[in-house]
């Protein structure tokens, strides 16, 4: 799918065991599969069905995301930083293709 | 003629169809099932899970919803008054800081959103946050 872009919000400075704040978000019409065209026709679902983010190669959290899901999914969430070390985060589509992201953060 | 209720009845049995081979946790339609497939049948403590949902939704497409639940390892979030409840289902891994998720949801009506936590000794817990919603956010 086209015009899909991932936005992420990492805190701008933090120190080794610190509990930190991670936003993102991805531009997405998270089609439900319920509405239907002006002809009537049943537009096929199309979502983000899965969402993950690792930091340092360890898991954070691993998201099934559903239809009722607003579009343009947000999510906002908590995060364990030991060191400085890679945020991956990675967005699946109904359409099989995967949207993957990689952030450093730098530690004070 | 379809009626409105109809058409609805019918698009629910297509989503069940078309859903079900997908993905099971995703697919499935009832919150019955919903809570049976996360719990096991294992009661469930009202306590413990905070769900912050505005009161007021004035457009049901874009509801933000924050579930807090300590002593967390997943957490299963539903909107039982949409044609698909099940919203989302968070496993939280060791990188985790807090089990905490903060998302926006599509609201088709007033509803309570509901949580429920599996907690780090296989217990059960749950929280939920009525939302009135003016206009719905379900399309179609």
């Amino acid at each position: 799918m086209s015009n899909v872009r991932p936005r992420i919000r990492l805190p701008r400075s933090a120190r080794p065991g610190d509990v930190v704040q991670v936003r993102t978000l991805i531009s997405h019409p998270m089609e439900t599969g319920n509405r239907r065209d002006a002809d009537g026709n049943v537009i096929p679902r199309q979502i983000i069905n899965r969402f993950t983010c690792e930091y340092d190669g360890k898991m954070v959290l691993d998201v099934d995301l559903g239809v009722s899901v607003a579009a343009n999914p947000f999510m906002e969430f908590d995060v364990k930083v030991e060191r400085a070390a890679d945020f991956v985060f990675t967005w699946h589509d109904d359409d099989g293709s995967v949207y993957s992201e990689t952030q450093h953060l730098e530690l004070s | 003629m379809f009626t409105r209720r109809s058409t609805m009845a019918l698009g629910l049995g297509a989503a069940a169809v078309t859903l079900a081979p997908l993905k099971a946790s995703a697919s499935i339609p009832t919150v019955e099932d919903a809570v049976a497939d996360f719990t096991g049948g294992a009661s469930v403590a009202d306590e413990g899970v905070s769900v912050i949902a505005p009161e007021i939704a004035e457009n049901g497409e874009n509801v933000p919803v924050e579930v807090d639940a300590p002593g967390a390892v997943a957490i299963m979030l539903l909107a039982p008054g949409n044609p698909t409840p099940r919203v989302v289902d968070v496993r939280f891994g060791e990188a985790s800081g807090a089990p905490r998720l903060a998302t926006r949801l599509r609201l088709g009506e007033t509803q309570e959103v509901t949580a429920y936590a599996q907690m780090a000794d296989g217990s059960y817990k749950r929280g939920k946050a009525e939302v009135r919603v003016t206009i719905g956010g379900c399309g179609g």
